[in-house]
């Protein structure tokens, strides 16, 4: 986390309906540069919602979003991804026919601007780009321990890598901030574990800002900086793991309660 | 036994006693197979691109070859109606888009596959009403394509080439080339095979949908102009052209729904099959072989390799 805490993302007073029902209500909350931000709350609290909201998938019916200093316009999805906001699904969104160094690849495509008649020509300067590109996902692979599968069709991969995959795709976007959505649902301990190792590798040698939805409280309380508690769309508690953690009216919604 | 004689060794016989005629049929076949590649080609983008089954890419072969000879008779010179006819493909690309298309991202490929079907009766509809149903001849002389035939003197016989069935074997391969190049080498490419796999995935990494969907359908109103052009120019000019578009079907089986290079191995083998055996089988099994040949060859790839020659092998992990 950084020392100065420049907030990077802020997101007011954000209301979001699906006809009458209510998904989000008046919920506010800011993201600093470099921080890992993690948003908890019980099924249904509207995690999943905000996501959407910040990557343009949901269109709040109220509510500004704040990006780099500067409230950012009503935009389409494919437009926000171009500001540098990266994510991943819950249920695995991948390119299930194409290999995994090719679904990294496509996170590639926004920064790739030769002309597809030179791409088609295979002229110098668009084959120089596509190694150059092809490189950076190399490195991302790497990072990430998934050499082995590189030429593997993801819809072949055990759930874990798939997943894998999927967060070296949006990382391949060099993004500002990347956005997890639950990306240890499903996992054993052994693969939460991986996970939370690479989440934390991401953010301090990329100095990736990541925004993350996770149940699972441990693994909350020992990855982030900060968390946001969502209860039923509106806000329950925000602030530092151990601060949310003492929080009567959390302990009450979420932690206190047994399934 | 004579029936054996006639199956396994009379064909062949008589394929070695006349080559000329059996160069002759190969060279029919190959000119039908690389126009059936053509048609089939054009399914195939979209589906690459949408996974949908494009019901409407027959008509749009219909809609090009109509409209292109209807802007000539209406007195605009040849080649300014080609562009003309550009024009009204990039027109229905965009309305499609905005009309159908966006409408349903992230429905169901049935879905989508229904509203080509529901496409292709407003074609039908409003093609009948603006430029009628008379059925024309294709402009190929207009348009510069050289008429008439070539004889090349071989075996005793001669082999037949007619020009406009060079013509189209030359453009059909041209625009087979830069098709594969297009869609395997460009980051255009990339983008179409990521929206055909899942769309919001696509969206996430930056991939505009729409601007994908107008381009295919664009590609997609080419090929079926290049199509027309051809097609026409072999029979007339009417709606009876879409029963052809269907003959893409067996092609798309063999050859995958996925495949560029299968939709043209697929042509090719439905067109030189079903010369083939119309010629040298036929007889043995009364005439009209070429009505059925391909979609029997279809069902056998259905039993033993339903994804087709280069089709995607389906994954499915349970």
């Amino acid at each position: 986390m950084s020392e100065n805490n420049s907030v990077l993302m802020e997101v007011k007073n954000i209301n979001l309906r699906f006809g009458g029902v209510v998904a989000i209500q008046n919920v506010s909350f800011d993201i600093y540069e470099g921080e890992i931000r993690a948003i908890i709350g019980p099924n249904g609290a509207g995690k999943s919602s905000m996501l959407n909201v910040i990557n343009g998938f949901y269109h709040p019916q109220e509510g500004e979003v704040w990006f780099n200093g500067e409230k950012r316009p009503s935009m389409e999805p494919y437009q926000i991804a171009k500001t540098g906001i990266a994510r991943t699904f819950q249920n695995i969104a991948l390119f299930k026919g194409m290999t995994t160094i090719e679904n990294v690849m496509t996170g590639r495509q926004l920064k790739m601007n030769k002309n597809f008649f030179w791409q088609m020509l295979r002229y110098g300067p668009a084959i120089e780009e596509e190694v150059e590109h092809r490189r950076r996902c190399e490195e991302i692979i790497d990072f990430l321990e998934i050499n082995h599968i590189r030429k593997t069709p993801v819809g072949a991969l055990p759930y874990g890598l798939q997943k894998r995959v999927e967060l070296a795709r949006a990382l391949a976007m060099d993004p500002k901030i990347l956005l997890l959505d639950e990306p240890m649902a499903g996992m054993n301990v052994e693969e939460k574990q991986d996970m939370s190792r690479f989440i934390i590798d991401v953010n301090e040698e990329f100095g990736t800002t990541i925004a993350l939805i996770e149940h699972d409280m441990a693994v909350v309380m020992d990855l982030a900086d900060r968390v946001v508690v969502l209860d039923y769309g509106k806000l329950l508690a925000d602030g530092t793991p151990t601060e949310v953690q003492s929080n009567q009216a959390v302990i009450d919604a979420y932690l206190g309660v047994p399934h | 036994m004579e029936i054996l004689y006639a199956i396994f060794i009379a064909p062949f016989v008589e394929m070695g006693a006349y080559p000329d005629l059996f160069i002759q049929a190969l060279w029919d076949g190959f000119v039908a197979g690389t126009l059936y590649g053509l048609i089939a080609l054009g399914f195939v983008l979209i589906f690459k691109a949408s996974g949908v089954f494009n019901f409407s890419q027959p008509i749009l072969v219909v809609l090009a070859a109509l409209s292109l000879v209807s802007f000539y008779q209406m007195g605009v010179p040849a080649w300014i109606s080609v562009i003309l006819v550009l024009i009204m493909f990039y027109a229905l690309a965009w309305l499609v888009e905005r009309l159908i298309l966006r409408q349903l991202v992230n429905q169901d490929g049935n879905i989508l596959f229904m509203s080509t079907i529901g496409l292709t009766f407003i074609i039908i509809g409003a093609a009948q009403w603006i430029f009628g149903g008379v059925p024309s001849a294709m402009i190929v002389d207009e348009l510069g394509f050289p008429n008439g035939s070539l004889e090349w003197p071989m075996f005793g016989g001669g082999v037949y080439f007619e020009m406009i069935d060079v013509s189209a074997a030359v453009i059909a391969v041209i625009m087979i080339v830069i098709l594969a190049v297009f869609f395997s080498k460009t980051k255009i490419g990339r983008g179409l095979r990521a929206v055909a796999d899942d769309h919001q995935a696509a969206l996430s990494v930056g991939i505009s949908l729409n601007q994908i969907w107008v381009i295919v359908w664009f590609v997609a109103g080419i090929v079926a102009l290049v199509t027309g052009i051809f097609w026409g120019a072999r029979s007339d000019v009417s709606f009876a052209l879409q029963i052809i578009g269907f003959k893409a079907l067996p092609v798309l089986i063999i050859g995958g729904f996925t495949s560029i290079q299968g939709a043209i191995i697929g042509g090719l083998i439905i067109g030189l099959g079903e010369k083939i055996f119309e010629i040298y089988w036929g007889p043995l099994l009364g005439s009209g072989v070429e009505g059925w040949f391909a979609y029997v060859i279809a069902l056998v790839f259905l039993l033993y390799r339903p994804q087709g020659l280069f089709g995607d092998k389906l994954i499915e992990r349970v």
